[in-house]
């Protein structure tokens, strides 16, 4: 694990069935990097980063992932101290995963589960200081006056803004985004892409994110992860994807991954 | 239509595969002869007499359509302390249910605790509430407080078994959601979990607090007190009047908490 790495992933495989959904992966992430994972349906984008937090087990062997410099997990057990790296790991869902019947302040208040008292967190005594915080994240990405709203009650895009609000209560030093503007809209989408690039940039988070659309991977990330059947294909500057590449990785079809247009 | 269709070029209409016809042809065939055999044991023969024993029945239906009210604050107290008996049984069994229904649950718990614990349940449930009442009647002496437990163990296996089934059922996103925050294990339930059953575990409740101010009145048969005593004690005496104004007292009573619970209901779900 080289000096400014943050993430560590090393040989990791993971079987489902008979399927391999990742086959001996290995890639540092540095701190302060924003990479777009790409790669067709099934390659192994989501399982890779949910593998990361801790979400899913890995398979048993040498494969082991690390954050922080601290095992998330090893041999295909998540570490006891898991909590102490999902604590500084915000993880953004397809779904947004906020609770529907919760507001959308308790939602984001919930990003702080892992720093107060156990206790305060049980009844959600949220302290000053949290929800001091949880409304100026609202405010940050935008949705603050849907603070007392149910979240089922808002739209995609302000319901992906909450849960990206979540992770900066928690004070997230990585943000991991598994197809986060998948389900939106395009103006949420992009609204949703820009936060996420003005966290990078201004706040010197770093931002691991998987992309259906390589225009949009190519529009904010720097270095592009490409996954093809559960293997790293392509791991470099985005401005090196070029026409022949893309066919490599998604078939002579891959204009299909294009919101606004394949490169010539 | 421009075009001429002959019936010929259509499709054929979906008809039920034979097997599904022989299925449905043994089933009611297979409810048919059962009830055929169970026509003597049932002594259902006897259906006549309840024309031909018609005056007995004339007696007892004009005590009946007399009711006698003369006592009726007291049987409305009695009405009360049994819904009281059955609000408390209910009470205590949510208490119960709750940890059972999440330690029942296979999304909650490992199988080594949720297998038991659904074994647990399944006692609970399978013993009636009677045969419970009978024993905390021993335990406890008579009176309501040995209608209470009986409705509690009972209803607690019940309701835990819906709970834990409640639990199963939910989206598991907004779990991992909470659980990506670094949150503890027992706070991903309280804030990952409980919200999402709460409505249905509401309503379950509810549900249940209405059936257990029915079976309250039956309690009363093993001295479990309440409107259900009074009701056999009149019954044992002949005095139909008064058992036809205890049986309104009961009805108006089960119909207010019906109508109140599914009101309740409908706005939760």
């Amino acid at each position: 694990m080289s000096e400014a790495a943050v993430l560590s992933v090393r040989n990791v495989s993971k079987s489902f069935g008979s399927r391999r959904a990742l086959d001996s992966v290995s890639v540092d992430v540095r701190k302060g990097e924003m990479i777009a994972l790409i790669g067709p349906s099934g390659s192994g984008k989501s399982t890779l980063l949910r593998s990361i937090s801790g979400l899913q087990t890995i398979d048993a062997g040498q494969g082991r992932i690390d954050a922080f410099g601290g095992a998330v997990q090893s041999d295909g057990k998540i570490s006891g101290k898991v909590r102490e790296a999902r604590i500084r790991i915000g993880f953004i869902f397809q779904q947004f995963n906020l609770v529907g019947r919760l507001t959308l302040f308790t939602n984001v208040a919930l990003g702080s589960l892992g720093r107060i008292p156990f206790a305060r967190g049980l009844v959600g005594a949220w302290p000053a200081e949290t929800k001091q915080a949880v409304m100026a994240a609202l405010a940050r990405v935008g949705v603050a006056e849907y603070a007392a709203q149910r979240a089922n009650t808002l739209s995609g895009g302000q319901q992906q803004r909450g849960a990206i609000a979540r992770a900066l209560v928690q004070k997230a030093k990585i943000i991991l985004a598994d197809e986060p503007v998948a389900s939106l809209d395009p103006v949420s989408a992009r609204r949703v892409m820009e936060i996420l690039r003005d966290l990078n940039r201004e706040d010197g988070l770093t931002v691991v994110v998987t992309l259906h659309q390589v225009d949009y991977a190519l529009r904010y990330c720097e270095r592009v992860v490409a996954l093809k059947a559960g293997k790293i294909v392509y791991d470099g500057p985005a401005v090196g994807l070029d026409r022949k590449q893309l066919i490599d990785i998604y078939g002579p079809e891959f204009e299909d991954v294009f919101w606004e247009g394949a490169p010539k | 239509m421009t075009a001429s269709v002959t019936p010929a070029d259509l499709l054929k209409p979906p008809s039920k595969p034979l097997g599904q016809r022989l299925f449905d042809i043994a089933l009611w065939g297979g409810i048919a002869i059962l009830l055929v055999i169970s026509f003597g044991p049932a002594e259902m023969a006897k259906l006549p007499l309840l024309f031909e024993n018609s005056d007995n029945m004339r007696q007892f239906g004009r005590e009946f359509l007399h009711p006698d009210f003369s006592d009726g604050a007291f049987l409305v107290g009695q009405m009360w302390l049994t819904i009281q008996i059955a609000l408390w049984g209910t009470a205590i069994a949510v208490l119960l249910a709750v940890p059972l229904g999440l330690l029942g649950a296979r999304n909650v718990a490992p199988p080594y605790i949720q297998l038991p614990i659904r074994r647990l349940m399944d006692a609970l449930r399978s013993v009636p509430d009677l045969v419970i009442g009978t024993i905390f009647v021993v335990a406890v002496g008579l009176g309501p407080f040995a209608g209470v437990m009986a409705l509690a163990l009972n209803t607690g296996g019940v309701l835990g078994k819906l709970f834990s089934e409640a639990v199963e059922s939910i989206d598991k996103g907004p779990v991992e959601g909470v659980r990506a925050t670094g949150a503890a294990p027992l706070q991903e339930v309280v804030w990952g979990v409980i919200p999402q059953v709460a409505p249905l575990w509401t309503s379950y409740a509810l549900y249940r607090f209405e059936s257990n101010s029915r079976a309250a009145t039956v309690l009363g048969l093993i001295g479990a007190g309440g409107i259900g005593q009074i009701l056999f004690d009149s019954l044992n005496s002949f005095s139909y009047s008064r058992v036809s104004a205890i049986a309104i007292v009961i009805v108006v009573a089960v119909s207010l908490i019906d109508l109140l619970s599914q009101t309740i209901r409908g706005r939760l779900l």
